[in-house]
C-alpha cells in the first residue's frame, strides 16, 4: 500500500469526524504551540543577549565602594569611603587594563530656550566614550585637555537631544543643566530601543571635574571623589582574573589589612546579562516541561482514539486483510493515520505558538525570533508523538484475526 | 492445470473451536478435491461445518489437524504474509454483507486489492473499470455503496473479487441479503464467470441457489453428508419461483 493513498486515506478519515479529530489534536496543539513559544523565547533571549554584550562590550568591569562592616554593622550600599580619583589612573596602570574612566552620576534637569528635561549626567573622562563603545553620530566628544581644564562641555544621549531640540542642530547651542550654563558640543549615537526597562540614549555625558565641581558637589571625606570606575580589560584576557587582579590592587590602594573584607565591589555587565539569560533558560525550562506534558497527554489522548477507531474499523480491518492487506499494510495504514492527525495539530500548533511568542516577546520585551528549525523541530515532536503513541493501536489492528474481524459487528 | 490434478485438496481437517470450557468440533476430518473449472456449492445447517471449511479454503484460518494444498501448494507452511498474498492473488472473496467501503466509490471499492497486489497490476484504473463493465455497473463507478441497491452493491463486491485475476472465487451466502429477482442475477453472474473457467465455491443453505451449481457437497456436524455432482439445470430467473 502507497503511503501517500494512506495518508490521503488518513486524512478522509480525519476530515470525516471533524469534532471528535479536534479535540484528539487538543493536547498535540497545545503541546507544539509551548514548543514553539519556548524555542522562540530562548532563541529572542539569545538574541538579545548578543546585542547587549555587542553594545556594551563583554570586557568592561566596573569596581564601586562596597558596604563595610564596622563593630558588626553592615552600612549599606555605597555606604564605604569614596574612591579618589587618582584609583582611576592606578588601575589604568594594570598591565590588562586598555582604558578606564572614573564616573559621577547625579540626576539633572537640562533646559534649552524651547524645552526642559529631567535626566541624569554622568561625569567620565576622555576614556568614557572607548570604555562604554559608545560612538557619537554628531560633534565630537571632549577631550583630556577639557576634563583637566573642567571645560564646560556636554555630549547628549539621542533621547536628550531629541527632547531638547526637537528639530535636531543641538551642536554648538547653550543649555543649562540645573541652571549652570554649558555648550553642546557632541551627540551620542543610539544604543539602541530600551532594554531591562532603561533608556541608555536618556543621558548627558560630561567632563569627571566639571560635573565634581558644578554639579554634584565634592565628598564629605574625599576631595576628589568618582562614585565609581569603568574599565576596558584586554581582549582575550580571562575576566574572572582580571577582577580577581584589580582587587588585590584595590586593597593595596585602599589599605585593607589582610582577614578584613573587601570595601568594593565589581560590576561584571556581562555577568549580569549571563543571570538574566539563566533566568529566562530557567523559565524556558519549565514551558519545556509544560510543553512535554501536553504532548504526552495528547499522545494518551491519539491512542485512546486510535483504538477507538481500530474497535470501529474492525470489519474493515478484516474485509482488507481478506482481499489481501498484510499485517504490515494494516500497521502503516493506523500509523499514518496517526502521524497525519498528530502533524495535522502540529500546523495548528505552530500556528498558534507563532502568535504566541509574538505576544510574549511583545510583552516580555525581547526581540521576536521563529526560524525554520523551530517549525522543523515542532513539527517533528508532533509527528514523533503519532509514530510513538500510534504503534500500539496500530499493531492491534496488524495482529487482529482476520475471521474474527470480519465478523465482528 | 491437468483436469485430473486438484485445485484445491483437503486430507482430514479438523477445526476445534473453544467455548468456554467446552470444545466444538466444527470440522472432524474433511477430505475434499476441487478441480479447476468446477462450481461446487457447500450446503447444510448452520454450525454443520461449511463456514469453517469456507474459512480454509479462503487462507483466513488454519485446521487444528489436517493437510491441505492450493494450487499445489501447502497452506499448512505458509507464514500469515504468504497467506495474504495467497488471498490477494489466488483468491476472491464474496460476502453475504458485500463489504464495501462506505467512505468510497465504487472505482475505489474495486481498485482496493491492487493497492495491496505484491506483483505488478498494470493500470489500476483500467482494471478496475474493466472489471465493473464486467458486471455491467460502468456507469455507476462514482457512486457510494449508499447510493446503490444491493444487487449492485454486490456486483461491486464481485467486481472488486476479480480484479486481480484470481483462479477461484468464494462466495459465503453471496444472495443471503438479496430479493429473489436480484438473487438470480448475481446467481447468473456467477455461471457467466464460471464459464469463463474461474472455480467457483458457494456456502449456501437455499437449494434454489445451490441449484446453479455444478456440484453440491452437503455438510453434517462437521462431516461431508454426501458429494453429488449435479449438473446445473436452471438458466433463468423465471424456473427459480
Amino acid at each position: 500500500m502507497n503511503l501517500s493513498v494512506a495518508a490521503n486515506s488518513a486524512i478522509e478519515a480525519l476530515i470525516s469526524n471533524p469534532m471528535r479529530s479536534l479535540l484528539t489534536m487538543l493536547g498535540i496543539i497545545i503541546g507544539v504551540a509551548a514548543v514553539m513559544v519556548m524555542m522562540s523565547m530562548g532563541e529572542g533571549a539569545k538574541r538579545e543577549m548578543e546585542a547587549q554584550i555587542a553594545s556594551v562590550g563583554a570586557n568592561m568591569l566596573t569596581v564601586s565602594p562596597g558596604s563595610i562592616s564596622r563593630g558588626g554593622r553592615r552600612g549599606g550600599r555605597g555606604s564605604g569611603r569614596p574612591f579618589e580619583e587618582s584609583v582611576v589612573a592606578e588601575i589604568e596602570s594594570l598591565p590588562f587594563v586598555t582604558a578606564a574612566t572614573g564616573i559621577l552620576n547625579d540626576p539633572v534637569t537640562a533646559v534649552s530656550e524651547s524645552s526642559n528635561w529631567s535626566t541624569s549626567i554622568e561625569g567620565g573622562s576622555a576614556a568614557y566614550f572607548e570604555v562604554n563603545n559608545w560612538a557619537l553620530s554628531e560633534g565630537r566628544a571632549f577631550t583630556e585637555q577639557e576634563v583637566r581644564s573642567g571645560s564646560s562641555v556636554v555630549v547628549l544621549g539621542p533621547t536628550v537631544a531629541n527632547e531638547l531640540f526637537p528639530g535636531g542642530d543641538a551642536i554648538g547651542q547653550r543649555i543649562r543643566l540645573n541652571s549652570v550654563p554649558v555648550t553642546v558640543i557632541g551627540v551620542l549615537a543610539s544604543k539602541g530601543a530600551a532594554s531591562m526597562g532603561m533608556d541608555r540614549d536618556d543621558t548627558i555625558v560630561a567632563p569627571l571635574g566639571m560635573v565634581r565641581n558644578r554639579i554634584t558637589g565634592g565628598s564629605r571625606w574625599v576631595p576628589r571623589h568618582v562614585e565609581r570606575v569603568q574599565f576596558l580589560v584586554e581582549d582575550g584576557y580571562d575576566m574572572t582574573l582580571a577582577q580577581e587582579e584589580t582587587a588585590v590592587k584595590m586593597r593595596e590602594i585602599r589599605r585593607i589589612d589582610p582577614g578584613e573584607d573587601d570595601d568594593f565591589r565589581f560590576f561584571n555587565f556581562a555577568d549580569m546579562i549571563q543571570q538574566r539569560a539563566e533566568q529566562e533558560q530557567t523559565m524556558s525550562m519549565l514551558l519545556a516541561f509544560t510543553a512535554s506534558v501536553a504532548l504526552i497527554v495528547g499522545g494518551v489522548g491519539v491512542m485512546n482514539i486510535m483504538l477507538v477507531s481500530v474497535t470501529e474499523r474492525t470489519r474493515e480491518i478484516g474485509l482488507r486483510m481478506a482481499i489481501g492487506a498484510r499485517g504490515g499494510d494494516i500497521l502503516t495504514q493506523f500509523l499514518v493515520e496517526a502521524i497525519t492527525l498528530c502533524s495535522f495539530g502540529g500546523l495548528v500548533g505552530i500556528a498558534i505558538g507563532w502568535v504566541g511568542a509574538y505576544a510574549a516577546a511583545e510583552i516580555g520585551g525581547w526581540p521576536f525570533a521563529v526560524s525554520p528549525t523551530m517549525i522543523g523541530i515542532s513539527l517533528g515532536a508532533a509527528a514523533a508523538i503519532g509514530i510513538v503513541f500510534g504503534f500500539f493501536p496500530a499493531r492491534r489492528a496488524a495482529q487482529l484475526d482476520p475471521i474474527q474481524a470480519l465478523r465482528h459487528d | 492445470m491437468t483436469e485430473d490434478r486438484a485445485l484445491i485438496s483437503c486430507r482430514d481437517l479438523t477445526k476445534v473451536y473453544r467455548m468456554g470450557d467446552q470444545e466444538v468440533h466444527a470440522l472432524a476430518g474433511v477430505s475434499l478435491d476441487i478441480r479447476a473449472g468446477e462450481f461446487v456449492a457447500i450446503m447444510g445447517p448452520s454450525g454443520s461445518g461449511k463456514s469453517s471449511l469456507m474459512n480454509l479454503i479462503g487462507a483466513l484460518d488454519r485446521p487444528t489437524s489436517g493437510e491441505m494444498w492450493i494450487n499445489g501448494r501447502s497452506l499448512m507452511k505458509m507464514s500469515r504474509d504468504e497467506l495474504a498474498d495467497l488471498r490477494n492473488e489466488t483468491l476472491g472473496f464474496v460476502f453475504q454483507q458485500f463489504n464495501l467501503l462506505a467512505r468510497h466509490d465504487a472505482l475505489a471499492n474495486v481498485k482496493l486489492p491492487m493497492r495491496y497486489a505484491r506483483h505488478d497490476v498494470g493500470d489500476i484504473d483500467e482494471r478496475a473499470k474493466e472489471c465493473l463493465e464486467m458486471v455491467s455497473l460502468a456507469d455507476r463507478m462514482d457512486h457510494r455503496p449508499m447510493q446503490l441497491s444491493g444487487g449492485q452493491q454486490q456486483r461491486v463486491a464481485i467486481a472488486r473479487a476479480l480484479v486481480n485475476r484470481p483462479r477461484i472465487l468464494l462466495a459465503d451466502e453471496p444472495t443471503g441479503a438479496l430479493d429473489t429477482r436480484t438473487t438470480g442475477e448475481i446467481m447468473k453472474l456467477l455461471q457467466d464467470l464460471n464459464a469463463r473457467g474461474i472455480t467457483v465455491i458457494l456456502v449456501t443453505h437455499e437449494p434454489e441457489v445451490a441449484a446453479y451449481s455444478q456440484r453440491q457437497i452437503h455438510f453434517r456436524d462437521g462431516r461431508i453428508e454426501s458429494d453429488s455432482a449435479g449438473a446445473s439445470m436452471l438458466v433463468g430467473t423465471e424456473e427459480l419461483a
